[in-house]
């Protein structure tokens, strides 16, 4: 598959916005989605429907192997040594409230520390936020630096012997750092406390070896990864999983239910109660096959390049100011422009079919550490061209003309 | 759309140099109000005075153009009205930029509604209406003597 013409996979792109084509620079909000994932579900609801784990017949037989296939696809994806350590959650979201709660549950009490930094999204600190007020659980947060990334040894400074569990981003959603996770994770492991990676901009841009990583948790988001909505992953060491208790009760989780007593079944069931996104999972077989097909290294390599050019085009714009500069970078660009509120920004640009996103980007720790109330934000897809980001140049001097 | 309809020359104006910026002396009514989705806030002060007519009105916060233009446009039209027509003006532009063609009221000149009308641009931008609304809320909840905070988000 050439990456160049990676763009004709996506129909969104056959259709104008404001008459001009789509400049789509909001993948960490959202990826589009390639027509094969988008004809999976079709296919799926139109042929072979049915509820999965349950029925005998044909139908609930053939959708239990594609859904149990999906498990094995990302098993092999992001290299988890069992597939059973692959549970499939509503999102990331829910991936982490999942281990905040019963990791909390199980293992913390008062005055003990968790341990995250000042980049993550709200989506890795709020879950946390419920154990400060439930069980005075304390919250402490590793520094950002000047560039907008964090350091093992920020990290370090603030493990005490306190720390019961880490939990940081893998590529931060502001400023596009990539964390030393397999540094942080050995130094974690070397005083015992367990490490949980907010994989949701790392996933869909970097390649994924949980066994390398050695990470105990590690959420991923099937949306930003070129798949369906409403479906998240959690990847958890197998004895974690085991030892932890279940999060959501319901149908497809227990082992025997009686009056008096309940048991839960084994994994992965034990995680997914109720009725699954089935459609979902099934269509994200088509995902990690498209990532597959393209290859990670390709990926990284374009996107890299675009993110350098990025880089060079908006610095090199007089009053663009571009949020931090870390060494090892994603593709993500947050920036601000004297003078113009960055909701303005991304209302100008949009009128050219630009798609940023303005505001705190969930990360309000991060805009008051920065003084900032909002940024704008520029991110990359596969998709994303050299001439998608001369195009967000030109459209940010429009903006200043506007405002001249 | 119309990017010229949205950021009017009055608007860019008022965002730029916002009139009532500061925060009012003796103040004896306020209140805040945030937009938790973009991060702008805004606090307005109001000094009434024994007749309740508005002495002075000014407003601290930081946000887009667009509102800080409206707050800007509307701490500069309600100086000097009475409480019960400060919140006359206050529905009348509320439903304006709602659903409105134009404003009703009959207590702002012709040319203070024309300079009020520069925000119905907005109408066409249905994420930016909240932009141009918050710091009318807010005026209505120091008014009220609210102390709720307004929140965007609970429209």
């Amino acid at each position: 598959m050439n990456i160049d013409n990676i763009k004709k996979e996506f129909p969104i792109f056959n259709n104008k916005v404001h008459n001009n084509d789509l400049v789509y620079l909001d993948s960490a909000n959202s990826s589009q989605k390639p027509l094969v994932v988008v004809d999976r579900i079709y296919d799926f609801y139109t042929k072979e429907f049915s509820n999965v784990g349950r029925s005998v017949h044909y139908l609930a037989v053939a959708a239990t192997n594609l859904y149990e296939n999906t498990r094995n696809s990302v098993q092999k994806y992001i290299n988890a040594k069992d597939r059973n350590e692959i549970v499939f959650t509503k999102g990331a979201t829910e991936a982490i409230n999942l281990v905040a709660n019963t990791f909390g549950q199980k293992y913390l009490k008062e005055g003990d520390e968790v341990l995250l930094t000042e980049l993550e999204h709200h989506s890795n600190y709020v879950p946390w936020h419920y154990l400060r007020k439930s069980k005075g659980v304390k919250i402490e947060f590793a520094d950002v630096n000047d560039n907008g990334e964090v350091t093992i040894e920020s990290i370090e400074k603030k493990i005490t012997p306190k720390t019961k569990i880490i939990a940081v981003t893998h590529l931060s959603n502001v400023t596009g750092a990539i964390l030393p996770i397999k540094e942080i994770t050995q130094l974690a492991h070397s005083k015992n406390i367990p490490v949980l990676v907010d994989g949701c901009q790392g996933a869909p841009h970097l390649r994924l070896d949980m066994q390398d990583l050695d990470c105990d948790f590690y959420a991923i988001s099937c949306h930003k990864m070129y798949g369906p909505t409403g479906l998240g992953i959690l990847y958890a060491k197998k004895k974690w999983l085991e030892e932890l208790p279940p999060y959501q009760g319901g149908g497809g989780m227990i082992g025997e239910v009686k009056k008096d007593s309940i048991t839960y079944g084994d994994l992965p069931n034990k995680y997914e109660a109720g009725t699954m996104q089935t459609a979902q999972v099934i269509a994200f077989d088509e995902s990690i096959k498209f990532l597959s097909k393209i290859g990670i290294d390709n990926i990284m390599k374009h996107e890299n390049e675009l993110i350098n050019y990025a880089n060079e085009i908006l610095r090199k714009n007089n009053s663009v100011k571009v949020i931090g500069n870390p060494r090892k970078k994603g593709g993500v660009i947050s920036f601000t422009i004297d003078g113009i509120h960055p909701h303005d920004i991304a209302t100008i640009l949009d009128e050219d079919g630009v798609a940023i996103r303005a505001g705190h980007h969930c990360c309000q720790i991060l805009h008051d550490k920065l003084g900032l109330p909002a940024t704008a934000r520029a991110s990359l897809g596969v998709y994303n061209t050299k001439d998608d980001i001369d195009q967000l140049n030109s459209s940010i001097n429009k903006c200043k003309k506007i405002f001249e | 759309m119309n990017l010229k309809e949205l950021y009017q020359e009055i608007i860019l104006d008022h965002g730029k140099n916002p009139r009532n910026l500061r925060k009012t002396d003796n103040f004896n009514k306020d209140a805040k109000g945030y937009n938790p989705l973009c991060g702008d806030k805004v606090h307005v002060y109001l000094k009434l005075n024994e007749s309740k007519k508005v002495e002075d009105i000014s407003f601290e916060g930081q946000g887009c153009a667009i509102s800080m233009a409206s707050a800007s446009i509307m701490t500069d039209l309600v100086r000097g009205k009475e409480e019960r027509e400060v919140k006359e003006i206050v529905n009348d532009f509320l439903e304006m930029i709602k659903e409105k063609d134009k404003l009703n009221n009959k207590i702002l000149e012709d040319d203070e509604k024309t300079k009020l009308m520069c925000l119905s641009g907005v109408k066409n931008y249905p994420m930016r209406v909240k932009c141009a609304t918050l710091s009318w809320h807010t005026l209505t909840s120091a008014i009220n003597n609210s102390q709720a905070e307004i929140n965007s988000e609970n429209d």
